[in-house]
């Protein structure tokens, strides 16, 4: 027989004794200095962060200006940021242009919804559907009456075209994730249904939005919407970028959910029907409870993506918060080399905090049904 | 009672005729809505003087466009600037995502090193991309970074072949000249004899497993041809250097600052998403799979090429194709910095010009889908070949 050239022929030679298995220099050596090339790349990446670090956070903090009245003293060290700008641009980074002595409103209406929010994503919470039944049924109409005002209740009326900042992003955000949540659930029943109508009307809408991109849907609902309805019932300027965020983010959240309602067993349908449940019933009571809980990580991060995706309205020209932040920046009293790299900087900072803390949650909810599925 | 012979109480509890009631009255309801939508259409659109064919398509579209692959005037029609529009999207899309691949595969693999250092920086590297807004990190790159270079007389040179400024980058550019055909030949021998050496090595192999250095014989081919083409004749092809002259360059490759922008941010920001997906794809595969191949006296490296890395490429496919299309996608928010891809130029000048939102938003929209749907065509030929038998 030839000689098999994968056939080992001679031992391997003996490996020496580990010189060390435990302490900081083992895990060091272990995890840092494993070979040659592994120590190379330790020393690169610590000269790297050693170079770098100390320089990024000087320019945020001891470098930076914390506070001044215009620009001058910003213009004047341009080695450190210029927070004091952020400062004083707050309150219209928050606001846009509403009304100083209506914001109050705007200020109870966020309050409510990250109470509500807060209550909902509390995994142990008590009465977790009440919570659900106020935040998607009465909060909604809550926000719309103080924001918008009423006379009948004596407060003023606030033109949308004076809404902006960081409360139209949330806004947007919070309208997308309200809405679309229902209408994704429906789709994506509409998808598993059995009827081929319901099931190819579900299937080419949802595929149609997820296969354009958000701002040809901004620019349909901004362009052809009012050419679509009466005159008479021209919609909002703010409002037809809301529809367009809430179709665009339903057809992602059907997707998600169907997720959720392929991995219920086949015994889950079996049982309710069983039980002698019609579908309303079956579904309600039996598949969605489950499903839904299965796929709260899923909607937390299509959550992020809206939040991140919502920056885009303002290409049909609604002041969100990156917008405010372009607007201040253009400030001739601030205007200085520094201060568009630290209102950027700010708002990555801002979007950043928001959605990693947003994805840390979801990762923790994702352990624990992992917990519950063992 | 007998329940064999018990009717339904009526035909409303019947399930197959209920379904087909459902069916109709959707239907009916999307048809009403299409109707009234399209009656609405007409009419508003009679009233504001809005075209309501493709007429325009053939009209002149009267502006400029700073980068065009085509031959394009202020003096095209708007059907030229169609053109023009598509081939930047998909200009940008070539070049992005290629580079977002290599990016994110060398990120997700320096995700998985056992080096703790270098895997904890990937993982900031990806928290911060995979968190912050794509418009956010277009904007950065475009104000902040390109438009803060200085002017052309300033410029930074690289090597005196390259220049850096605030009006873009200028790379030589390679002009073809006479051995060109030659060289071009030597090219196509080099690649046609790796394969051949490729395919004698495999049989070999399978004769009698002694391998052959395939990779490094193909390279040395494919690189020592055409280098010994030139060292014979000369080089095929010249660089055009771009050269200043008077207030801005001149000749070269221009690559203008908002093509950088789009095509900076995109990479950036779609690696750290390709890095998870070549993270989880990895980890996916069984650690019995790795052990299985240690156990055959297979080196860590050959373990990872033969075994496990076949093995993730299977699951990192699909959700690697959708990020391609997302750069796709992505690549209209061109809108916001300048750079004139489809919906810049078509769903934004072309429709403000023409008020032709219909057709506009209709062509635009049929686009991105026809892209859509060839990607996912090819998806499904992919996963046809590659997906798991037996199972």
């Amino acid at each position: 027989m030839d000689s098999l050239a994968y056939v080992r022929d001679a031992p391997e030679s003996e490996d020496a004794p580990p010189m060390m298995s435990s302490g900081v220099l083992a895990w060091a050596r272990v995890n840092l200095f494993s070979s040659i090339g592994s120590s190379l790349v330790t020393i690169g990446c610590i000269t790297l962060v050693a170079y770098w670090l100390p320089q990024l956070i000087a320019w945020a903090t001891t470098r930076a200006i914390w506070s001044a009245t215009d620009g001058a003293l910003c213009r004047q060290h341009q080695d450190g940021a210029c927070w004091a700008f952020i400062a004083a641009k707050w309150d219209y980074l928050r606001f846009g242009s509403y009304p100083v002595a209506e914001r109050w409103r705007v200020d109870l209406v966020e309050a409510v919804g990250a109470l509500l929010i807060a209550w909902l994503l509390w995994t142990n919470a008590p009465r977790r559907m009440w919570g659900a039944l106020l935040f998607f049924i009465v909060y909604p109409i809550l926000a719309l009456v103080l924001l918008r005002g009423s006379s009948l209740l004596g407060l003023p009326v606030v033109d949308t075209l004076l809404w902006g900042g960081i409360f139209v992003s949330l806004l947007t955000a919070v309208v997308g994730i309200v809405f679309s949540l229902p209408l994704g659930v429906l789709l994506a029943l509409g998808r598993r249904s059995p009827l081929p109508v319901v099931r190819t009307a579900s299937i080419l809408f949802i595929e149609f939005v997820r296969g354009v991109p958000f701002i040809t849907i901004l620019f349909m609902a901004n362009n052809l919407a009012p050419l679509f309805l009466p005159e008479a019932w021209a919609p909002d300027r703010l409002l037809r970028p809301l529809a367009g965020i809430v179709i665009f983010s339903a057809a992602y959240m059907a997707e998600e959910i169907r997720g959720g309602l392929q991995s219920l067993g086949k015994g889950q349908y079996e049982g309710a029907m069983a039980l002698g449940l019609n579908y309303p019933l079956m579904t309600a009571l039996v598949i969605l409870p489950q499903a839904l809980t299965l796929v709260i990580p899923g909607i937390v991060n299509n959550f992020i993506g809206l939040f991140m995706d919502t920056t885009l309205v303002s290409v049909v020209g609604i002041t969100d918060f990156l917008e405010a932040m372009n607007n201040a920046i253009k400030d001739p009293v601030w205007a200085g080399p520094t201060i568009m790299v630290t209102g950027y900087v700010f708002a990555g900072i801002f979007y950043f905090c928001f959605c990693f803390g947003m994805a840390r949650y979801s990762a923790h909810v994702e352990r624990i049904l992992a917990k519950g599925r063992k | 009672m007998d329940l064999a012979s018990a009717k339904p109480s009526s035909w409303l509890s019947d399930q197959r005729a209920r379904g087909l009631i459902y069916q109709i009255l959707l239907i009916g309801c999307i048809a009403a809505l299409a109707c009234g939508a399209i009656y609405n259409a007409v009419v508003n659109m009679r009233a504001r003087g809005i075209p309501m064919g493709f007429g325009f398509w053939n009209d002149v579209a009267g502006f400029d466009i700073n980068l065009h692959l085509i031959s394009y005037s202020n003096q095209s029609t708007y059907g030229r600037a169609f053109w023009v529009g598509l081939l930047n999207t998909l200009l940008v899309a070539a070049i992005s995502i290629p580079l977002a691949t290599l990016l994110g595969f060398v990120i997700g693999v320096a995700r998985l090193s056992p080096n703790w250092l270098l895997s904890r920086l990937a993982l900031v590297y990806t928290s911060i991309m995979r968190n912050t807004p794509l418009l956010l990190l277009l904007l950065f790159w475009y104000n902040v970074v390109l438009k803060s270079l200085p002017g052309p007389r300033q410029s930074i040179s690289i090597g005196g072949a390259a220049f850096l400024n605030d009006r873009g980058l200028y790379l030589p550019l390679p002009v073809a000249r006479e051995p060109a055909s030659l060289f071009a030949g030597a090219v196509l021998a080099a690649i046609v004899l790796a394969f051949g050496f490729r395919a004698w090595a495999r049989r070999r192999q399978d004769r009698t497993g002694a391998q052959a250095p395939t990779a490094v014989v193909a390279a040395a081919l494919v690189l020592g041809l055409p280098a010994l083409v030139t060292a014979a004749v000369g080089a095929p092809f010249t660089f055009d250097i771009a050269r200043l002259s008077g207030f801005n360059f001149q000749g070269g490759l221009q690559i203008i600052p908002e093509m950088a922008a789009l095509v900076f941010g995109l990479v950036t920001f779609t690696a750290a998403f390709i890095a998870e997906i070549v993270r989880a794809g990895v980890l996916a595969v069984p650690v019995g799979q790795s052990e299985a191949a240690g156990a055959l006296g297979l080196h860590r490296d050959l373990s990872m090429k033969l075994v496990v890395i076949p093995q993730a490429m299977r699951l990192i496919t699909p959700p690697l194709t959708s990020q391609f299309l997302n750069v796709v996608k992505n690549s209209s928010l061109a809108v916001f910095i300048g750079y004139p891809d489809l919906v810049q130029i078509f769903a934004g000048t072309v429709l403000n010009q023409t008020q032709a939102a219909v057709q506009v938003m209709a062509i635009t929209m049929g686009v991105y889908l026809v892209i859509s749907l060839v990607v996912a065509l090819a998806l499904n030929a992919f996963n046809a070949r590659y997906a798991l038998r037996g199972r």
